[in-house]
């Protein structure tokens, strides 16, 4: 069976997607059901002090018992917020560990910043946390993550929240060639194609959550990403055919024709 | 009274009390959450022994939707 493995547990699921831009924990709930995701991101936040003490929580939504939940670093900016954003995120999950590190460079792109997240992947992977890392599509910064000892690799395809698509191929192919961890394609997905695409170049998963969330239709979206990325990985392993400018070789027979003319030319 | 910082914000408390009794103050008893104290966590097992002192800075987080 062709699954997804992750810190030493198989995912028959290869779309991990995020909780954040819905409407309402339902939506949130609806989605993920629809996605089949199996691995689901969540941010770390302040609690809410004085306002709203029955306010439902997520995790009683999205239930760890469920879902394997992959707490990020969303918002984080340096490698010592990072840290400590994912210590507190250990400690709220009764010491799971495995975790979803972003250190970004700048607030108006959401660029990452690869030194400082290069620093922190370094500190986290000595303080035991399984990382699986948000990079930009570098494959030597992605195989210097790989070295640091990060469980899997996330490059971007495009810009987190811009729903471009993948925009460098060739330098995810490059990555996805000399990885020997798990690779996904996290950030920039717009739509079913795009997810698609990041499946057939051999990525390992892709990780979306403005693509779906940002839908008209969330829902019908999460079903929709689920379908890509079971078809981008089946076309995968089946081997695509060779592209070529033309081909001689229809696909009907060449063979066994009938005559040439019409009766109207028959002598 | 001691002065605390909790999420960014200025409280004030009797002295001699526990991580504990603040959290059930702030009517957060009970929940899913983790915390901080100036900078290191306190485990969730501690929160009655952890006293807290004037300046202490506290910060309490959930999870949250996110991507």
């Amino acid at each position: 069976m062709d699954q997804l493995v992750i810190s030493g547990k198989a995912y028959t699921s290869r779309l991990l997607v995020g909780t954040g831009k819905y409407k309402n924990f339902a939506e949130t709930r609806a989605a993920i059901e629809a996605s089949g995701a199996q691995i689901v991101t969540v941010a770390i936040r302040r609690t809410n002090i004085g306002q709203n003490p029955n306010e439902p929580n997520l995790l009683e939504v999205i239930s760890p018992n469920r879902y394997t939940i992959l707490p990020n670093t969303a918002g984080c900016y340096s490698a010592e917020d990072a840290i400590r954003t994912l210590r507190l995120a250990r400690e709220l999950l009764d010491g799971h560990d495995l975790v979803k590190l972003e250190v970004l460079g700048d607030p108006h792109t959401l660029f990452p910043n690869v030194v400082e997240t290069l620093s922190a992947a370094e500190k986290l992977v000595k303080e035991g946390f399984k990382v699986m890392v948000y990079t930009s599509d570098d494959p030597i910064i992605a195989r210097q993550l790989e070295e640091i000892g990060c469980i899997a690799v996330m490059p971007l395809a495009s810009l987190i929240g811009s729903g471009m698509g993948i925009l460098n191929p060739y330098n995810l192919q490059i990555i996805i060639e000399n990885a020997r961890v798990p690779v996904l394609v996290d950030a920039g997905v717009g739509t079913a194609s795009d997810a698609a695409i990041a499946m057939e170049l051999g990525c390992d998963g892709v990780l979306m959550n403005t693509a779906i969330a940002a839908a008209q239709n969330p829902v019908l979206m999460a079903s929709a990403m689920k379908k890509a990325i079971e078809a981008g990985r089946e076309a995968y392993l089946a081997g695509r055919m060779a592209k070529k400018l033309y081909s001689a070789a229809p696909s009907s027979p060449t063979t066994g024709m009938i005559a040439a003319g019409g009766k109207n030319q028959a002598a | 009274m001691i002065a605390l910082s909790i999420n960014g914000k200025p409280h004030r408390f009797d002295n001699g009390i526990n991580v504990a009794q603040v959290l059930e103050k702030l009517e957060l008893k009970g929940k899913r959450l983790a915390l901080e104290r100036n900078g290191e966590i306190v485990p969730r097992s501690r929160f009655k022994q952890e006293m807290l002192y004037d300046g202490d800075k506290l910060e309490i987080v959930i999870a949250v939707g996110g991507g």
